[in-house]
This record gives structure tokens, sequence and C-alpha cells, in this order.
């Protein structure tokens, strides 16, 4: 599988603040109105250089940057789900970083919501917010479309068909570990593996 | 005869059913404790009902604990929303531990509350959708936190795939200062490894300034293994934890101790004796200095709360810097816990009540207890920053924002050092007013 769009390019200790901030919390990602809104909000606690373009366009609900790529410890602070959550629900698909903070790589996979790929050397220098890069998963490279840099990653393993598969129960659902849910609780079609199901 | 474990292995093999488990095994965990808050309970529950079916029941009710404390005090709709979905979730379920806002069980943050409600156990594996579920390890516990696809999944069956952390041992030799507290230890800690240093691994406080430490105070080290990466942090039981359990449940546990020849990842001592007042810069709980270093840094608000900082010793802590002095900055005060409110005005300082010091000093205390300004929250929260403050407090993080405005500093400190600090309106070392 192949991810390919703008990144947007982040540095070294990006918490779970900075990606939404606690203020937004009081809103519920199961309910699909809510995790529009949390997308909306996504990286709205990043502290910018006047100027710098913002993850989320202002009045926007979504993201322009399929990619972001970032430096040490993406995802520290909270457990908040709201966190992936936020960024895969305004439309990135991907988080390229040097390391990840356990929960919030556990709350990808789980999740389903972004695939968090681990790099196996510092990247943060060879990118600029709005270069196009294509990501391989299967491959592990992540390729600077215009320089054809070549950045080698970590391979997801067994996390990766868990993500594509839409996360951690619809896995569990599809490899036939749980049954099916009962069909009072199925709602219309939940959409792509990303979806905010209800 | 299977290798010597650690205290962090030896409760997650007997929570998988195994003799024996070593750092790297992926096992599945049974869960004797699931929390949730009023921030993460109705994203778990959304998603329970998703997955289980609308009629399905929890694994085990009495094994819930739903803690509604972060937004409460707001009028913001969709915060009490939040609330009403854990309360209808209690009812509909049977389940014994809500702790509900506007009764008399309301306690406040969930972490302190899970403790004097005897919810932490030695021995025992706890999660919660909260990093700060570590906490809970100064009891002897296995506790980490999150997110609500994994809770939603121990709400259903009770357990949870989980990877063996190696465990890392810093050990506290001597006696620890009168002028030292807990958090200058583990901020002097985390400024040593990192704020992931500790990632994927478990943390053990040791040695004998830790074996003299309350349990308050072990809340503290244990509560901030997550500023550093760690997944939990573990403490020997002792009598201490003993005691303090004793008036708090009758449930019978089963604390666990490192077999002789535990392997570690790393062990690093420190002389506690040695260790100076010490403080985390912005933005990062890394970011140490001392507190004599900083004279420089005015400041604009001093705040005394959260799960690691608003406890009733960090209160009796601050009082006895506050005692017959004036703040000199806009100081807020908010207590982790209803039981810590009360404990204001029945505990004293040379006979004082800490209300009546701080109501002298001239600080602003909150009278209901939660997480209030710790993480911004809602506009209207007590405490919040809503501007270009300079504020030095005793919660445990301070990334850009962390407090309310991206505007905002935070310098984290223990509560000597923030309550010396708020009488000079300058980051200030305590030595210059503690005896």
């Amino acid at each position: 599988m192949t991810i390919t769009g703008p990144v947007y390019v982040l540095g070294d200790n990006i918490d779970t603040d900075q990606i939404i901030p606690a203020e937004y919390l009081n809103l519920v990602p199961t309910i699909p109105e809510e995790y529009r809104r949390l997308g909306s909000y996504a990286l709205a606690g990043l502290p910018l250089q006047s100027g710098a373009p913002t993850f989320v366009p202002p009045g926007g609900t979504t993201t322009p940057y399929a990619i972001l790529v970032a430096g040490k410890n993406f995802g520290c602070g909270s457990s908040r789900e709201h966190a992936p959550i936020a960024l895969g629900a305004a439309g990135a698909k991907a988080v390229v970083a040097e390391s990840f903070a356990r929960i919030f790589f556990r709350n990808c996979v789980a999740t389903g919501e972004l695939y968090p790929v681990e790099t196996t050397e510092r990247i943060v220098d060879a990118f600029r917010t709005g270069d196009e890069a294509v990501l391989d998963l299967e491959a592990a490279t992540l390729t600077h479309r215009r320089t054809g840099t070549v950045c080698r990653l970590r391979p997801l393993g067994d996390a990766g068909p868990v993500i594509a598969a839409g996360g951690l129960f619809a896995y569990a659902r599809q490899t036939g570990m749980i049954a099916a849910p009962p069909p009072e609780s199925r709602v219309v079609d939940s959409g792509p593996a990303a979806g905010p199901d209800d | 005869m299977s290798a010597p474990m650690t205290m962090t292995e030896k409760i997650l093999a007997r929570a998988a059913g195994k003799v024996a488990v070593e750092p790297g095994d992926n096992v599945w965990v049974r869960a004797d404790v699931l929390m949730t808050h009023d921030v993460c309970g109705p994203g778990t529950i959304g998603i329970f009902k998703r997955e289980f079916g609308r009629q399905a029941r929890v694994w085990d009710p009495d094994k819930v604990v739903l803690i509604p404390d972060h937004y409460i005090f707001t009028r913001d709709e969709k915060a009490h929303r939040n609330v009403d979905i854990l309360r209808d979730f209690a009812g509909e379920q049977a389940i014994p531990h809500l702790y509900d806002v506007g009764t008399p069980r309301y306690r406040g943050v969930c972490h302190i509350a899970l403790a004097e409600e005897g919810h932490t156990r030695p021995g025992e594996v706890l999660f919660g959708t909260d990093s700060h579920t570590c906490t809970a390890g100064a009891f002897n516990q296995f506790a980490t936190g999150i997110g609500n696809t994994d809770a939603a999944f121990v709400l259903g069956t009770g357990k949870l795939l989980l990877k063996v952390p190696p465990t890392m041992r810093f050990v506290f030799d001597g006696e620890v200062p009168a002028y030292i507290l807990a958090k200058d230890l583990v901020l002097h800690m985390i400024g040593d490894i990192g704020v992931d240093g500790a990632t994927y691994r478990a943390i053990e406080f040791a040695g004998e300034a830790v074996e003299r430490l309350t349990m308050e105070e072990r809340m503290t080290l244990a509560n901030m293994v997550i500023e550093a990466g760690g997944k939990n942090g573990i403490i020997a039981c002792d009598e201490t934890t003993r005691a303090y359990l004793r008036t708090r449940t009758r449930k019978r546990f089963e604390p666990v101790a490192n077999d002789p020849g535990a392997r570690f990842l790393a062990e690093r001592r420190y002389d506690a004796g040695a260790l100076e007042p010490t403080v985390a810069k912005p933005h990062s709980p890394d970011k140490r200095a001392l507190a004599r270093e900083l004279g420089d840094v005015r400041l604009t608000r001093a705040y005394i709360g959260s799960c690691t900082g608003g406890k009733i010793t960090d209160f009796i802590n601050a009082a006895r810097v506050l005692q017959g002095r004036r703040v000199a900055v806009d100081t807020f005060l908010v207590p982790a816990t209803t039981e810590i409110s009360r404990g204001l005005r029945s505990e004293t300082v040379d006979g004082r009540p800490l209300l009546e010091i701080f109501q002298d000093a001239g600080c602003q205390i909150s009278p209901d207890a939660s997480c209030a300004a710790c993480l911004g929250g809602p506009r209207d929260t007590f405490g919040r920053i809503n501007g270009p403050e300079v504020c030095i407090s005793t919660t445990n993080r301070n990334f850009p924002g962390r407090m309310g405005a991206k505007e905002g500093q935070v310098y984290l400190a223990s509560p000597y050092t923030v309550a010396a600090s708020a009488v000079t309106g300058r980051i200030t070392d305590p030595r210059e007013f503690l005896p």
C-alpha cells in the first residue's frame, strides 16, 4: 500500500495537548458530528511562527497534508485516543517519526486511524511542509518526490494489517478472532477503515 | 525453575496465569480494575456498545470504576452530557463504583480517588483511560494508561494484550533533606533520562529515601513515570502501604517483591541528601534546572493542585511556607478530592487550619475538587491560563498550552518551591523560607 501527498513537518516531543488541546476533549469521538469536529481541531495546540501554514487551514475541517513527518517521541503525554482520531478525522493517513510515545502508538493501531511508522534515522531536516512524498508501507520507504531522497522505515509488522482492517475490533472480526457484532448494534455502512462508525 | 522476576513481571505473570514471563513477552492479562472518567468514558462506552452490542454487559460490574473529575465545574453543556453518559451506563450495567457529581459520593481527581476508595491494591492490575493511571504503582499495583478502544475491549472481555516491559530501577539512598520533596526526586530523574527515557519500560523506585516517604509522596513519584514515557511505575509494598490501605479496603491482596537476582535494564543510584530543589522549565518536564538558578524568572501566577500536586501532604507542605506570609502573585489552590478539601479545614500547621493560612496569605482556593486547570479544560475552568501568564505549578506537565493558552509558560516544581515563589513573585529556592 502506498500513501502519496504533501507532508506536514514537525519537531521532537509533539505531545497530545498540541495534537488536540484539552478544551476539545468534551467531544466524544464515537459521535459522528463530534468526530468531524475533532478533525477540524487537529494540531490546534501547536505554537506556530507567524505565516507558517496550519495543519487544518483556518475555517477548514480537513487537512491537505496526508503524511506527518516528525522527530522523536511523537504523541507523548496523555492517553487520549482523541489524538490519533483528530489527525485521522482531519484526513491524515500516516505519521512518520523517529519514535513514538507508547500509548499514542497503541491508540493508532487500536483505532486504525493512522499508520505510525518509525524511521531508522532523523528525517525532519530532509522535508519541508508541503513537499510531496510517497510512503510505501510494503517497501518501508518514504520518498521525497522532488529530490528523490529515499528514507528507510522500520516495518510495521503485525500492526500493519490491524490498521489496514480499521483497527483492533475490525481486524479481530475479519480474522475470526471474535464473532460478528450483534445485528442491533450495526449501523449503515461505516465506510472506509478510518471511518468513525457510530 | 524459572528465571528470577521483577515486581512488574511477577504481577503480569500472575495476571496472565503463567508461571513466569520475561520482558518482551506478549501476554493476555486479566484486569482487576478498569477505571474511566468523563473525558474518555463516553467514547469508551460508545465503542463498547458498537462492538459488543447495545445489550452487551460489562465483564464484571464490580471491577469497573467510573470517576467523573475532569470537566465538572463548568457551564460547558457537552461536559455535563458526558457525565450523564457515565451515570446512565452505571445505572444500566449496575456498576456500584460511580463517584457521581452532585452526590456525597463525588470524590474528584480519579488517581487520588482510586487510592482513597481502596481500588489501588498491591499485586493487582489496574487499567485506566488516563496516562496518569501509573500513579497507583505507588501501591505495588501494575497500573497503566490505555486508550478508549483498548478500554472498550477490557469492558467486554476483562482482558488486554500487553507486552511485558523491562524494568529500570532508580534507587534513592540516604535521607531526604527537609527542603526536598518527592517532586524534586522525580523531576531530577526525568531530567536525567529525558521525556522518552523510559518508553515501553517499567520504572521502579527504591532505596531508603523512598521507603521513608508517605504514600502521598510515593504517588507523586509513580504519577510522573509517564513524563519519562514509562509504561508503569512500581514501588515495593511495606508497612506504610498496608497502613494506608487498612482503612480503605477490606479486600485481600497479595503484594509482590523482586525475586533475588531479578534483572533490570538499568539501575541508577542517587544520594537523596545531595538533591536540591528542582524545577522543570517550559515547555517540557525534562528541562531541568535548580530553583536557585532561576531567581530572575518573574512569575504572574502560582498553582497548587492535580493528581501529582494537590494531595493533602502537598497542601500541608505549601502551608509550612505560606504560614504568616502573603503571596505576591495570583495563587490558585485546587484540592484533588473532596476528602482533601475537607482536610484543608481539619489539618493544621502550627495549630492553624490550612484553609485559614491560605486565606490569610491571599490565595484563591477552589471550593470544588477536580482536575481544574492542570490540563486547561473549558475556558471557564478555575485557574486556567487564558493569556501570556508565567506560572509555577505543582502539576505534572508543562507542554505548550497544557494549562490553557499556548502563550502561557509553565514551570513545574514542588509545593515548597511553588509556595516560596508565590511569596516572592519570582522562582525561589524554598530553603530561604524553611526553618
